[in-house]
């Protein structure tokens, strides 16, 4: 049985919970979901929101492109979720998450995280920061750190 | 072409989209850059650091040096920053 990759971009918040039981559901050979879910910071009270631009079409394609990768590189992987927010979000707010499931915990905590890495930087989302004090806010800028994150894994 | 923007080079430019006549002297994603800061103040603005464009042709990432082709789409964008 081929693994299967849920790739979801919405404005909508997710519920984490029905998103791990759907990834092993009705199955009996599963040993281990791991997961990422990613959430707006305050950065010390002065943000009021994010909003998150994506390139509809490119976005789901690039995720499920790095999720294909993933199931290549961790062929134990039986299930892949992945879902992105886009539009604004306040502080609190859930903006990613991503679960991978295999037979054991290893294959699925490897391959959250190289999900994550290669979705900050391959999948088509900027974040613009919308201040508390009502000025301007900046496009948040890319960190080279998440560059170093993605190559490690090459 | 049809080109689209995201992020600061859509803000930069002042637009979402647009349909240009690329000259054939544009054969690479970087030479689209390069010829599209020459287009006025706004676009010179959108492409002043031209190595941190991305570009991603009908939806996929391409390099700066590779050629355009034939494309249905080009966009233009800055780095990532989702997740």
């Amino acid at each position: 049985m081929g693994a299967a990759i849920d790739v979801r971009v919405q404005a909508d918040d997710f519920d984490v919970g029905a998103e791990i039981a759907r990834l092993h559901e009705g199955r009996t050979d599963v040993g281990a979901v791991a997961s990422f879910v990613g959430l707006c910071r305050d950065e010390g009270g002065t943000l009021a929101a994010l909003e998150l631009e994506h390139y509809p079409g490119m976005a789901e394609a690039e995720i499920r492109r790095v999720a294909e990768e993933a199931l290549a590189r961790w062929p134990v992987l039986t299930a892949i979720t992945a879902v992105h927010r886009h539009g604004r979000i306040p502080p609190g707010g859930r903006i990613v998450l991503v679960a991978a499931a295999s037979a054991h915990r290893t294959a699925a905590f490897e391959a959250a995280e190289f999900l994550m890495d290669f979705l900050k930087t391959r999948a088509p989302f900027w974040k613009k920061e919308h201040r508390a004090d009502g000025s301007e806010g900046a496009w948040v800028a890319a960190k080279d750190t998440d560059d170093e994150k993605a190559g490690r894994w090459r | 072409m049809r080109l689209v923007y995201f992020a600061w080079v859509r803000e930069r430019i002042g637009l979402a989209e647009e349909t240009v006549d690329v000259p054939d002297t544009v054969v690479t994603a970087g030479d689209l850059i390069r010829w599209l800061a020459g287009r006025g103040d706004t676009y010179a603005h959108a492409f002043e650091a031209a190595a941190q464009i991305r570009v991603a042709v009908d939806q996929e990432h391409v390099p700066q040096d590779a050629p355009l082709g034939r494309p249905r789409e080009v966009a233009l964008f800055p780095p990532m920053t989702g997740g």
